[in-house]
């Protein structure tokens, strides 16, 4: 990783720090293990997803909501399925 | 090392609802206010707030602020300020209607007056029926004050540093508070934030524990700084566990499943919420029903393979109602445990959820500290207010929906105060030479390079150690390993290395600063609940089981330098009424 990109994804892992538990959990376990699978335009998108408040995240990642950004919904769907029990 | 400085009336640290309502409050009244805050205010843990509010609107059953003082006082287990409790519940109608005209959008009856909910704890005329206390926006309540008061900031020209973090407080040699040293986290670059007036408002320390409810930054930050300049921590051994966390994960299931007709059940499929409230059975205070759960499962009644969780029954409800009145619930279970409520009841256990203790205030929100044998002094220009603070409204135990009402009612009066201290106190004082000094040292220590632990390993093993060593059952010996393994992790932090030492968004850096915070307020916990030996909310000691008003009804202080515990008399005089003498407590 280049100094660039692991400032980066510092940078998007203190945006993972969120006001609620559950958000903590979903996010920063999709950072461990789900976004260094994606390609340039789902990070882009993943960042998008980061720019929602706190209560509206949380209304996406636990399926009460769904992004009207096809994109968003997309990542939506993987961080679902990489934090799934 | 040249440190760039900025001048402000009042520095506000954190940016949950306690530190907006005050910068609100100072900023309408002129005042050069600046919030830092180490995530995005938006983000604070305010948001996770989904109660309510309590204040005595009466709109649904029959209410007033003296009752809520009576269930205040009573749900601390009598180790409340009755003063500030008093203040608390006669301004809490005030606090409502002021966040409707911030713009919180508060649930509605029918007759366009604010709904107001049932929760644990509330009786109408002293002990009775349950009574309706609690206004909330829905189940967005803490989302929806965060917002109002952040978009009322913006409007108000409040100057806010997002993403700084507090490194220390500066105190000069009379003790007064100058203002801080704070850290952009972005670019690693160092503000002396100069302030005639200062006040923490950084919230709880939940990620002492394991199994936890709190947000990833509740780190205790404004208590360990607060620590670190020579103030105690003031009831530090009450810690309140919800009773009903996602066993093994810690989310929280609200209350309200329970207000909904759910109910606990053990291995046997007994409903034992009976044995220990017969009266509000499943709906009794949380330290009641967290003690009960631990009882259950120390008694080998626990669920699952490790029995180490009971059951929370839903599906008797049906699954239209359940999904109907509980739809967040579903949702939470579903996302965590991929499972219907509806269907198949909820494993919980008790998790770590609310800091009573914290650094020791008046009502006026002013910290306090005891003065060599005399009474108590303000430290000129520190505030506290919130979670990080203990003023102390809650005492022992904390009753549902008054946390967010601690933040709102004591972020203003800590305003207010400060409105007046401004007038009295026109200019900045001078600097000391060493004013950095403790900062720098401070980060001085991280940049140290070789081989040695990480902090994830520190960490990890706090959690655990104060999970196990200090949770909801305490005893002498647990207590005793416990404050022993504390102590020895606290000594290992010193071999504790970063291997990043880069400066831009340098997030390991801030972690090793949180546990360093985390090891202060950690001590200060156990510490305390060694010392203390009664069982009085949700301090409860296997060992000393009972309630000891006659030794114990006092509270607690802290000292970070000798690390000792010493005490000081609760305030059990109200301002205008008769005080509430201690009761035993039955539910």
């Amino acid at each position: 990783m280049t100094d660039d990109s692991a400032a980066i994804r510092n940078r998007l892992a203190w945006q993972c720090r969120r006001g609620m538990r559950e958000l903590d959990e979903l996010l920063n376990g999709f950072m461990a293990r789900g976004y260094a699978g994606l390609g340039e335009g789902e990070r882009e998108a993943f960042v998008r997803l980061l720019e929602y408040p706190d209560s509206v995240l949380l209304e996406c990642l636990i399926g009460r909501m769904v992004p009207a950004d096809k994109d968003v919904a997309h990542i939506v769907r993987a961080i679902r399925h990489t934090t799934a029990p | 090392m040249h440190i760039p400085n900025r001048r402000f009336d009042t520095l506000i640290i954190g940016a949950g609802g306690g530190g907006l309502r005050a910068a609100l409050q100072l900023s309408s009244a002129d005042a050069h206010v600046a919030v830092v805050s180490k995530v995005f205010p938006t983000r604070s843990h305010t948001v996770a707030a989904q109660g309510g509010v309590n204040a005595a609107l009466a709109n649904v059953r029959p209410d007033n602020w003296h009752w809520h003082m009576f269930d205040t006082v009573k749900g601390s287990d009598y180790l409340g300020d009755q003063d500030a409790i008093e203040y608390m519940c006669r301004a809490a109608p005030q606090a409502v209607y002021e966040l409707e005209h911030f713009g919180v959008p508060f649930s509605r009856l029918d007759d366009g007056r604010i709904y107001q909910r049932q929760f644990g704890g509330q009786s109408m005329n002293f002990g009775g029926e349950q009574a309706a206390r609690t206004c909330a926006a829905a189940d967005r309540t803490g989302h929806a004050i965060l917002h109002s008061l952040y978009q009322q900031n913006i409007r108000a020209k409040t100057h806010f540093f997002d993403e700084f973090f507090a490194i220390d407080l500066i105190r000069d040699a009379e003790g007064c508070l100058l203002g801080a040293l704070v850290m952009e986290i972005a670019s690693g670059e160092l503000l002396l934030i100069q302030a005639k007036t200062t006040l923490l408002a950084t919230g709880g320390a939940g990620q002492l524990f394991r199994t936890n409810t709190n947000a990833l930054i509740n780190t205790g930050d404004g208590m360990a700084m607060a620590l670190r300049a020579g103030i105690p921590l003031q009831d530090m051994e009450f810690f309140q566990f919800h009773p009903t966390g996602i066993a093994g994960k810690g989310m929280l299931i609200t209350e309200g499943a329970r207000g909904e007709g759910g109910y606990l059940v053990n291995a046997e499929g007994a409903r034992f919420m009976e044995r220990y409230a017969a009266h509000a059975k499943d709906l009794a205070s949380r330290d009641v029903v967290s003690r009960a759960i631990a009882t259950e499962i120390r008694e080998g009644r626990g669920c699952g393979e490790h029995r180490d969780h009971v059951l929370l029954k839903l599906d008797h409800l049906g699954t239209e109602t359940v999904h109907k009145r509980l739809p967040a619930v579903c949702d939470m279970v579903g996302t965590f445990l991929g499972t219907d409520p509806a269907e198949t009841p909820i494993p919980v256990a008790p998790t770590a959820h609310y800091t009573m203790g914290g650094i020791p205030t008046n009502r006026f929100a002013q910290v306090i500290i005891p003065e060599q044998q005399g009474p108590e002094e303000p430290v000129p220009g520190l505030y506290a207010a919130g979670e990080c603070a203990c003023v102390s409204v809650h005492g022992a135990n904390r009753l549902g929906g008054n946390s967010l009402l601690d933040i709102l009612v004591f972020g203003r009066a800590a305003a207010n105060h400060i409105v007046d201290f401004l007038k009295e106190n026109r200019y900045h004082r001078p600097l000391p030479d060493d004013a950095v000094e403790q900062g720098m040292a401070r980060l001085a220590r991280w940049e140290q390079k070789g081989e040695g632990e990480s902090v994830d390993t520190l960490r990890t093993e706090l959690a655990l150690v104060m999970e196990e060593n200090c949770g909801v059952f305490r005893t002498e010996e647990v207590l005793s390993a416990g404050l022993d393994k504390v102590t020895a992790l606290a000594g290992r932090l010193a071999d504790v290395r970063l291997r990043d030492h880069s400066a831009v968004f340098n997030t390991a850096r801030i972690e090793a600063l949180e546990l360093e915070n985390l090891m202060d307020v950690a001590l200060a916990t156990v510490a305390s609940a060694l010392q203390r030996q009664e069982s009085r909310g949700a301090h409860s000691r296997i060992d000393y089981p009972e309630r000891d008003d006659v030794h114990w009804l006092k509270h607690s202080l802290y000292d970070r330098t000798t690390r000792t515990v010493d005490y000081k008399p609760v305030r059990t005089k109200p301002i205008t009424v008769n005080s509430f003498p201690p009761k035993e407590r039955v539910y």
